[in-house]
């Protein structure tokens, strides 16, 4: 039954320091949705971006044949005139530009040297129609949500002629139902003949999706499943992680909490730009040594509630009160923020969270690098001593910690991001989405981390997560977010994912 | 690995890095050999390193402000303005130290102001300093309107751009104090090379090989033992390029061993990560504006000690060549990169350049086109580099 449309036999890879690839074998029937697991930095983003010639023919070792035919790929374009189309985790649109534009933005329908409007919005509605009609195409692609700029991103690859769709942890920065959504889309095109290849942490919808799976583990591939045997999420994570993880939450003990440290009253923030509140009216609190989880869907004002309380980077006008550690605040800075023992990791550890050029050290000092000054001069000795710990405790996976974290694995970005605000000891740490593009194996690590920092160091948590598992699985207490507004509150006890949701979608 | 291919693969891991010092070394080169040793001749280098003080200067400033994304735009105009009040109060008698501190200080605030309209206004800095540009260009021809140029009497003032550090008294017929001076220059290059190499082995960091590392430090110290050589046995090291080397290095340090350097490149890295993280990022703006400001003050003084005079076209394009020095460095304008003692280096090229033609004859509109392309050269070369290696 085998006719592959891709194989990729022997690939090897290594960057200083690091063999990325080892021998990778890599085989794709026509027409099957195949996922590719592994653990962060097992080399998963590193094969496809050899496959879509991001890494040139030369770059590497190993042979690559599509459709039978060998192929010696010297750039994305190479890759893409055959067929193969890569949907990046960082999406690569234009946010100023309309939906119709975007999609056909680098191959524009012309007749004669200018370009045909109209006959390029009819043709937008016409890929549209295969999967999503009801989108308007002439909104801007910064309107709309990331569950629907996704759809335009393969709505674009479908206008090349994809024969061959990469889908580098699409589902990582989507709720559950544009998820859904989303893996709808991409079993519909299957139907239509198209092969697809998806990179994914989330196991479950792996599982749900999956013709074949190939498992890689440090640059190696260490299995290759198919649906007719079944699958099991865990005997993929066995293959993972090379042991058997037993739960996905840690246990824990029973937990005694300390005075309320923070508490919001009647707090509202007002977007000047987009000229409406983001936050609306939220009371909240936080006890000591106790992790809040903060549901909601995305685009509810999780984070511009976060970012209201973190210094207000982005500028609202801030009502209202909050206590913070028997004090009074409103923050003008996130440093005021920080120097009192707040610390909030960001959701977008590209964007807003690292700064890619730096290398590993660097970014984890950077939020306090006072503390490692010396007279006039940052210490460096100490600064490579402290770095090194947090590398050993949160099991960064580098080479050095002199490597720039660009060229670490997303996983491993997110865990430098993590230990940035460890660096700072905070009394109140917000979490925004800390599990996001991470591998079930380092999932646990954090958790068990978590658990750690509020029994043991007395810290306080905020975790801000789409993940219903997650908030069920390690808040003691939960806030539902809805509309810009605190929606619901519900103990561990009571909550369920069937109530949050209600709760998510009460207006 | 013998030592050739050692070499070779140093090289080309570090093109970006030794390219420029290898295209000046070229540029040398080829003035000595047209000018028949006239070029390297101790006199000639002393008049050089004279002249690139004043851009230098600039250069070392424009690194960080366009390390933070922004452009100074206004820093020529500027800098010809201080002169010419600088000119007007010491004709007027005022004494020479107020005089400076005064011009320092106005420095720092016109800095400060173009920071201000950038960080606080939001004006882009293209913008905002192209306005200072016009504005202190009008001042200046207003200020001088009614005199022209204004001379200079003041000997101690003319000195900065025109005099030398005094020696200490011996028979030879070199400047002593220069030689020890560079001495201790290369003591000091050494033991700081040293002990950045040996706390690296401490961490398992990599490092050059024995070997390298020996042929690396001789090397260095060569070059820079010679420079001071050659000085010592002309009039010695000059207060231009004292003042010159001391900026630098207070610089070089602010940028790679202080907590405002890490801050000022990490702004220009990710300014909203940067801001996520604690860091004020319209102080470090205005700070880098104001720095800006006070070492276009400095520049402003060398340039108009150095002509004993303050006229209506001072600082003319000052500021398209220290950003062209800067550039010339390898700074770049995505942010985030870009060392001080790079665009010191940068601006040597340039200043070699101008310098070592006007030595062949070369007329001013081919010397312009020679520079720009020279520009452009070292861009592209930086841009393939930097793509290679990544
Ligand atoms: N440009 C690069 N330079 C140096 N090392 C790199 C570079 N790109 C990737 N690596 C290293 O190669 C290994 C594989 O990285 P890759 O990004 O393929 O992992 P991944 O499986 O996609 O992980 P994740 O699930 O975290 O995204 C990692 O150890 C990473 O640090
Ligand atoms: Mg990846």
């Amino acid at each position: 039954m085998s006719d592959y449309i891709l194989e990729m036999k022997d690939i090897t890879k290594d960057f200083p320091g690091v063999r990325a690839l080892d021998k990778v074998n890599l085989k794709v029937r026509r027409g099957e949705i195949h996922c590719l697991v592994g653990e962060n930095g097992s080399g998963k983003s590193t094969l496809m971006k050899i496959l879509s010639g991001f890494y040139p023919h030369g770059d590497f070792e190993g042979e690559i044949i599509f459709e039978g035919k060998p192929q010696k790929f010297r750039s994305i374009h190479d890759s893409e005139r055959v067929g193969i189309v890569t949907i990046y985790q960082e999406l690569a649109l234009i946010p100023e530009l309309t939906v119709y534009e975007n999609i056909f933005l680098g191959h524009e329908i012309k007749s004669g040297r200018l370009i045909d409007w109209n006959k390029t919005i009819a043709m937008a509605k016409q890929v549209l129609e295969k999967v999503k009609p009801d989108l308007d195409t002439s909104r801007k692609v910064k309107e709309l949500g990331v569950g629907h700029q996704q759809i335009v991103e393969i709505a674009k690859a479908l206008t090349k002629n994809v024969k061959l769709l990469i889908l580098d942890e699409p589902t990582s920065s989507l709720n559950e139902g544009d998820s859904e959504n989303l893996l709808k889309i991409i079993k519909d095109l299957k139907k239509q003949g198209i092969t697809s290849i998806l990179i994914s942490h989330k196991l479950k919808e792996v599982v749900e999706v999956a013709d074949s799976i190939t498992i890689l583990r440090d640059g190696k591939m260490v299995a290759n499943l198919n649906k007719e045997d079944g699958f099991s999420e865990n005997e993929i994570i066995k293959y993972m992680v090379g042991r058997e993880i037993e739960d996905i939450y840690p246990k824990r003990k029973k937990r005694e909490f300390g005075e309320k440290i923070f508490d919001l009253k009647n707090w509202k923030a007002y977007d000047k730009t987009l000229g409406r509140y983001v936050v609306k009216n939220a009371n909240m609190y936080v006890k000591k040594g106790e992790i809040v989880g903060v549901a909601g869907l995305m685009g509810a004002g999780r984070t511009e509630l976060a970012l209201s309380l973190f210094g207000n980077p982005k500028n609202y006008a801030v009502e209202g009160e909050m206590y913070f550690d028997g004090k009074k605040f409103r923050f003008k800075h996130p440093g005021e923020a920080i120097k009192a023992g707040l610390a909030y990791l960001s959701e977008d550890r590209k964007g807003t969270g690292l700064i890619l050029d730096f290398d590993v050290k660097t970014n984890i000092t950077i939020t306090g690098l006072r503390q490692l000054v010396r007279g006039f001069f940052i210490n460096e000795n100490e600064e490579i001593v402290l770095a090194e710990q947090f590398k050993d405790s949160l099991k960064i996976k580098t080479p050095s910690i002199e490597q720039k974290v660009l060229n670490l694995s997303g996983g491993n970005q997110q865990k430098v991001s993590i230990a940035k605000w460890l660096f700072v000891k905070p009394k109140l740490l917000i979490l925004d989405e800390p599990t996001r593009g991470i591998d079930v194996g380092a999932k646990y690590e954090i958790y068990t981390l978590m658990n750690k920092l509020v029994e043991e160091d007395g810290m306080s948590i905020i975790m801000v997560s789409s993940e219903l598992p997650e908030i069920l699985g390690m808040s003691d207490r939960i806030y539902v977010v809805s509309g810009g507004r605190i929606s619901g509150e519900l103990s561990r006890e009571e909550a369920t994912q069937e109530k949050i949701m209600t709760m998510a979608v009460d207006y | 690995m013998n030592f050739i291919q050692e070499l070779g693969v140093l090289l080309k891991k570090n093109i970006r890095e030794y390219g420029m010092y290898i295209a000046l070394a070229f540029i040398m080169i080829i003035f000595t050999i047209l000018t028949k040793g006239l070029f390297l001749s101790a006199r000639n280098i002393s008049n050089l390193f004279n002249q690139m003080g004043y851009i230098a200067v600039l250069a070392v400033g424009m690194t960080l402000v366009i390390v933070i994304r922004h452009i100074d735009l206004s820093v020529g105009s500027v800098a010809g303005f201080l002169g010419a009040i600088a000119a007007a109060l010491l004709r007027n008698n005022f004494p020479l130290i107020p005089t400076i501190l005064i011009i320092a200080g106005l420095g720092i605030l016109i800095g400060l102001g173009n920071g201000f309209l950038i960080a606080n206004v939001g004006l882009p800095a293209f913008v905002a300093t192209l306005a200072g540009m016009m504005i202190f260009r009008g001042a200046l021809l207003v200020f001088t309107q009614g005199t022209g140029t204004i001379i200079i009497m003041n000997d101690t003032f003319n000195a900065i751009g025109n005099g030398y550090i005094p020696d200490i008294p011996n028979n030879t017929n070199y400047h002593l104090l220069t030689i020890i001076i560079g001495l201790v220059a290369v003591a000091f290059y050494i033991m700081s090379d040293v002990r950045t190499r040996n706390n690296k082995l401490k961490y398992n960091f990599e490092v050059l090989s024995m070997r390298m590392f020996v042929l690396k430090e001789i090397f260095i110290s060569a070059i820079i033992f010679y420079i001071f050589w050659t000085l010592a046995s002309y009039n010695g090291i000059s207060w231009t390029f004292a003042i010159t080397l001391i900026i630098t290095l207070i610089y070089h340090l602010l940028t790679t061993r202080t907590a405002l350097g890490r801050h000022i490149y990490a702004v220009g890295g990710n300014p909203d990560a940067a801001q996520l993280s604690g860091i004020d990022v319209k102080k470090i703006t205005l700070f880098v504006f104001g720095s800006m400001g006070l070492l276009t003050a400095i520049s402003g003084i060398l340039y108009t000690s150095r002509l004993q005079s303050a006229t209506p076209d001072a600082g003319n394009l000052f500021e398209l060549d220290s950003i062209a020095a800067a550039y010339v460095g390898g700074v770049s304008a995505a942010g985030g990169v870009g060392k001080v003692i790079n665009s010191l280096i940068g601006a040597l090229v340039m200043a070699s350049l101008i310098n070592g033609m006007n030595l062949v004859g070369v007329g001013i509109s081919l010397q312009y086109i020679i520079r720009g392309a020279v520009l452009i050269a070292a861009v592209v070369f930086d841009i393939k580099t930097r793509s290679s290696a990544k």
